[in-house]
């Protein structure tokens, strides 16, 4: 049975253990997220959760998506659109901003 | 190098295809289509984030959100993105009945996630929040809705998923299906994950 765990391990990049952590570590984030609505964080509060929302980002497609484990070439792909969801983002905004009366 | 080429290669022919980057077509596929989703759900987070304080008519987004609520939502949403990686896990392993149980758990946290959106919806409604009250409702609708309706697809799937199993009429290899099934559901997470901190917890 170990073995059997340990290779799958192996080969898929984590236990069910680990799976279980990393769900505790995003619960955990979404508290303190959770709790800068209530909180005053001062001049932290959108950075902090900025950071908090690109690390459960992160961590959800390197290790529940397995992407951390897998071809480089799904990583290319999916962050690529990201890129352009961003570079789209940042061009709507950028429209309105400069070409808005 | 070689080494990872081989390996790549061993896992592409242990899920029963032989292709020339040594990686299935239906995992390059799903992975492709979420590329491409990002690009959606970022052309509706866009507009959202344009016209979020754009409130003409109706009550503002801050006076009618409920964030306990909503954050009770999310905390469900993100833990089926655990049963779903369990489900994957043990399809891998070849253990069926709890595939079967980890996919089923992982369809009743989203149906109750869209149960909560529905309820949501209606509470704004009855607040005087009407898809075309303002640029504010429109663009919330829009992105909040078409979210849902990933959600709502994606039960569709994992409960198509477990009924297939059942039956034993999966064409090719299970865990395959398992996964690809899995790599939507955390992509409609992961989406959420970025919906949840910048449209309820940033204030407008």
């Amino acid at each position: 049975m170990s073995t059997s765990t340990e290779q799958h391990e192996h080969e898929h990049g984590m236990t069910d253990a680990g799976y279980i952590k990393i769900a505790i570590i995003l619960a955990a984030i979404t508290a303190l997220e959770v709790s800068t609505y209530y909180v005053d964080f001062g001049p932290l509060f959108m950075p902090s959760l900025m950071i908090m929302m690109v690390v459960k980002f992160v961590m959800v497609v390197s290790y529940f998506m397995h992407l951390k484990f897998d071809s480089k070439i799904f990583t290319f792909l999916f962050y690529t659109g990201l890129g352009l969801a961003l570079f789209v983002y940042i061009t709507a905004l950028a429209t309105f901003k400069f070409f808005i009366s | 190098m070689a080494e990872t080429a081989t390996h790549t290669a061993d896992h592409a022919s242990e899920h029963g295809h032989e292709t020339s980057t040594g990686l299935t077509n239906n995992k390059l596929a799903m992975w492709l289509f979420l590329g491409s989703e990002c690009l959606l759900f970022g052309g509706l987070i866009s507009t959202y984030m344009l016209y979020r304080g754009r409130v003409s008519d109706g009550p503002h987004p801050m006076a009618i959100f409920d964030i306990p609520f909503t954050s009770i939502s999310s905390f469900v949403l993100l833990m089926s993105s655990l049963t779903m990686v369990l489900a994957v896990s043990s399809a891998q392993r070849g253990d069926d009945s709890r595939t079967n149980l980890w996919l089923t758990i992982t369809a009743v946290l989203g149906a109750t996630f869209v149960g909560g959106q529905v309820y949501e919806f209606t509470a704004f409604i009855r607040e005087g929040l009407g898809f075309s009250t303002s640029l504010f409702g429109s663009s919330f609708y829009t992105l909040t809705g078409f979210h849902g309706i990933h959600v709502s697809v994606g039960v569709l799937m994992l409960l198509s998923t477990v009924g297939i199993i059942r039956k034993n009429k999966i064409t090719g290899t299970k865990a395959e299906v398992v996964e690809l099934v899995g790599l939507y559901w955390h992509f409609v997470d992961v989406v959420w994950i970025i919906i949840f901190t910048l449209v309820y917890l940033i204030p407008s």
